[in-house]
């Protein structure tokens, strides 16, 4: 078995390693920064974290029957002391976030080859066919390109962060290599999502993404609601998976194709679409749909709180920092069919901004503080849709880059709190909830460096000038109104709400950010005396990748400052050497959805709707928001916090908030209900009572007749000869008549 | 002298059927089995005078087999009797439902 398979899996490493071809698709002309790009062993960027996968995943089947235990005990595994554990439990620390790294310094190497390069068409690399049925065929391509390079330095560059941190964190788990190896194969498929260079492609690794998702949720699966909340999560996505596939379907249907290229050189010439018309309209909402479900926008969000189950360093990378951005990533990456469909665009920008705004206000009474973070999350996914939705796909991919920076490091130093008040009540065998802020409080004393590092982060999301939120949330915000005044803007009132309630969804976010931030670290400490002693700053191997995503969140947003901005003082008065380099270096990918756009839309506007220029209202957005974190550290710090099990519970308004408006139980009553009353039908009724008494009826009808048939054996050897003879006379009168 | 010798097998035939019917007596049973394997004994010697050698033989099959069955029949019959002191077949119907 391992003979026979080792010269395949020797093959298929060649075949990563060495692609059949590389091409440039269409003629590149070579532009003036440089010659054309040559990928550098992109398969590995692939291939790695799926080797960590296997590596690791060795490590914990030969450790899996002891962990497994421990975990359905629901107790922790004694592993003893760090040098002596066994090597199950201290390979993973170099395999998991070491391949990681490896990935990243090649994504590096291309993207900086990029940068010093011309990338006017993106760069296809052929490995070999996947599947060919008749004129259909898929290829196992990666597909390079301004784009697919960003989101790969994301996701292998903020990876590699959370997996050193996950080093701390997840230390003294029982199922610790289980653990790497599903993190390491989540960012496998992620890559395959966003590297794939066709739609098919790209649902494998949405799929798989969905499948570690599901398997990190439910990681400590001796829990039902944790199990469950696993479940919730890869049943949610399915809604929005069957959206992906109608798209998928009726793109064929179209084009005869899934690769990217023909694709979008195809829809922008609008042979097989035209502008408008149904069958574009229906793709991109089919799209947004899929979008919607992976990406946690109404009406399909709610799996993405629950997910919160999951280790924390797991919601930052998964459901913060990268998988719940693929459905951003899929609406830029087909920008071109979204131009092409005003109501599609509009949906799309409509969904994200009342997200926005919705999820806003749930966070504003949670206690959790991962339900925060978690809400905010989908809040700030709401933004990125919004961007994409007016096509601003650079503005949108932006927010999400900076926000993968800025929530990655509020989920990890989320983690770390989490971590310092479990050490503190383990300590003290106290059964309180270590993700109550209310237990919080105070903690600034104790862990210093996450206190700093989570108020920048908390700054930076708020839309505090120069950190990286200011520049990626306002520059959605003012697309909006720009592209809602646009020549013909199809609906430049419904715009003008959308803008609107951006600008107050962004202040409820500067609240409740700082809200969480006083309620965890500022005031007086609610843990409890005996375990305050033992509240403690995170080890280094948490906190240094706190400190890197700190930097980033401050400096990240520089590399798209908006011309209009460059040389005003919120533009940092003109020192940076470019202006919405971001902008530009995604432009070939966008090119083809900005000249649509323009052609049928004409210029966006350059004022806002009620009047005052990109400058003007960027000022007031950021002094409006330091207003409400300035008004929030001073009312929530007046506020009388008591810990969880004293709080009384939250009336009026708060209650209805504090229950996410009851849209758990909304869909339990209107779709978890039904299906549960029709399976029971279908189980006692069709099943149980058709189906099931068929079978038996035949069952009895052939026992009674069996039982009046054996009446005739008397035993009587005579009345056998009788009818013997009755037989053969009857036979032979027949044969003889 | 044909029309003879099947109308004296088909009479001893019906006598031997009609004695395995009405008798209770097991061995007078046996006795009527007997009777009709020689009343078919009786039809093939006859119908070898027109027809070749061939039924004369099937007639010393009949014979073996008719020997051997007697064999094995008193036997069973010697064995019911030690059992139930009766050789009425009225009285052996254990073998059913």
């Amino acid at each position: 078995m391992t003979l026979a398979l080792r010269p395949s899996l020797v093959a298929a490493l060649a075949a990563l390693a060495l692609p059949a071809s590389v091409a440039a698709q269409g003629g590149a002309p070579a532009g003036e920064s440089g010659g054309a790009f040559t990928p550098f062993l992109p398969g590995m960027i692939v291939l790695l974290p799926l080797l960590g996968f296997l590596a690791n995943g060795a490590l914990a089947l030969a450790h899996g029957k002891k962990s497994a235990d421990a975990v359905r005990a629901g107790g922790e595994l004694d592993l003893g002391e760090r040098a002596q554990r066994p090597l199950t439990h201290t390979l993973p620390s170099l395999i998991g976030p070491g391949v990681l790294g490896l990935a990243f310094l090649i994504t590096l190497v291309n993207f900086s080859r990029a940068l010093g390069a011309s990338l006017e068409e993106p760069v296809v690399v052929h490995y070999w066919t996947w599947m060919a049925t008749g004129t259909f065929t898929v290829d196992a391509a990666l597909q390079l390109d301004q784009l697919s390079l960003l989101m790969m330095m994301i996701v292998t560059g903020v990876g590699f962060l959370i997996h050193v941190f996950s080093v701390g964190y997840m230390r003294d788990d029982a199922g610790y290599p289980r653990y790497f190896a599903y993190l390491n194969l989540f960012v496998f498929f992620m890559l395959v999502l966003v590297m794939g260079a066709s739609y098919a492609l790209m649902f494998v690794g949405w799929e798989g993404v969905g499948l570690c998702s599901y398997l990190l949720i439910g990681f400590w699966f001796g829990d039902k609601e944790k199990s469950d909340a696993g479940k919730k999560a890869f049943i949610v996505n399915r809604i929005g998976d069957f959206g992906f596939l109608v798209a998928m379907f009726l793109l064929y249907a179209t084009f005869g194709t899934l690769d990217f290229v023909p694709i979008f050189a195809d829809a922008q010439l609008t042979t097989s679409l035209v502008y408008g018309g149904g069958l574009v309209t229906a793709i991109t909402l089919f799209f947004f749909l899929g979008a919607a479900g992976k990406s946690a926008q109404i009406p399909l969000y709610v799996w993405l709180p629950d997910a919160m189950a999951g280790p924390t360093p797991v919601s930052a990378l998964i459901h913060a920092a990268t998988m719940v951005t693929a459905g951003v990533y899929l609406v830029a990456r087909s920008s071109v069919l979204f131009a092409l469909s005003p109501v599609g665009s509009a949906t799309v920008a409509g969904v994200g901004v009342l997200t926005a705004l919705f999820a806003a206000t749930i966070a504003l009474q949670q206690y959790d503080i991962k339900k925060v973070l978690a809400y905010s999350t989908v809040s700030q996914l709401g933004y990125m849709f919004v961007g994409v939705g007016v096509g601003a796909y650079a503005a949108g991919v932006f927010h999400l880059m900076t926000h993968a920076f800025f929530k990655a490091l509020l989920f990890l130093g989320s983690g770390a709190v989490i971590h310092s008040m479990h050490h503190a009540y383990h300590h003290t065998h106290k059964h309180d909830d270590p993700q109550d802020m209310r237990n919080m409080g105070g903690l600034r004393a104790h862990m210093p460096i996450t206190w700093i590092t989570m108020w920048i982060g908390t700054l930076a999301i708020a839309g505090i000038w120069p950190l990286a939120g200011f520049f990626s949330k306002d520059e959605i915000i003012w697309q909006v109104a720009a592209f809602g005044g646009a020549v013909n803007a199809p609906y430049p009132l419904l715009y003008t709400l959308f803008w609107m309630t951006a600008l107050a969804a962004a202040m409820l976010t500067a609240f409740y950010m700082t809200r969480m931030m006083v309620m965890t670290f500022h005031g007086s400490n609610r843990t409890g005396a005996e375990e305050a002693k033992h509240l403690h700053e995170a080890p280094a191997v948490m906190w240094v990748p706190l400190a890197v995503l700190a930097v980033l969140s401050v400096f990240g947003g520089w590399i798209n400052v908006p011309e209009a901005l460059r040389t005003s003082f919120l533009g940092l008065g003109g020192a940076l050497p470019m202006s919405e380099w971001l902008h530009h270096w995604l432009e070939p990918v966008t090119a083809g959805a900005h000249e649509v756009q323009l052609e049928h839309l004409g210029e966006v506007a350059h004022a806002a709707p009620v009047g005052g220029g990109e400058v003007a209202w960027a000022a007031i957005s950021f002094l409006a928001a330091a207003a409400v974190v300035a008004a929030a550290f001073k009312v929530v710090g007046a506020q009388k916090t008591v810990p969880a099990h004293d709080a009384p519970a939250p009336t009026g308004f708060a209650n209805v908030l504090y229950n996410k408006y009851y849209v758990d139980e909304l869909y339990n009553w209107i779709v978890v209900q039904p299906i549960v009353r029709a399976s029971q039908f279908c189980w006692r009724v069709i099943d149980a009572t058709i189906i099931d008494g068929t079978v038996n009826a035949v069952g009895w009808v052939s026992k009674g007749v069996g039982w009046g048939v054996s009446m005739f054996q008397t035993g009587n050897v005579s009345t056998y000869a009788f009818v013997l003879t009755l037989g053969v006379l009857v036979i032979l009168g027949v044969s003889v008549f | 002298m044909i029309t003879e010798a099947i109308v004296l097998s088909a009479i001893l035939f019906v006598i031997g059927t009609f004695g395995v019917l009405v008798r209770r007596n097991a061995i007078i049973m046996f006795l009527c089995i007997e009777l009709q394997l020689n009343a078919v004994n009786v039809a093939f010697v006859a119908f070898s005078n027109l027809f070749g050698i061939d039924g004369q033989i099937f007639v010393f099959f009949v014979m073996t087999v008719a020997a051997a069955e007697a064999a094995v029949g008193l036997a069973i019959i010697i064995s019911i009797f030690r059992h139930y002191e009766s050789v009425d077949v009225g009285s052996f119907n254990l073998l059913k439902w």
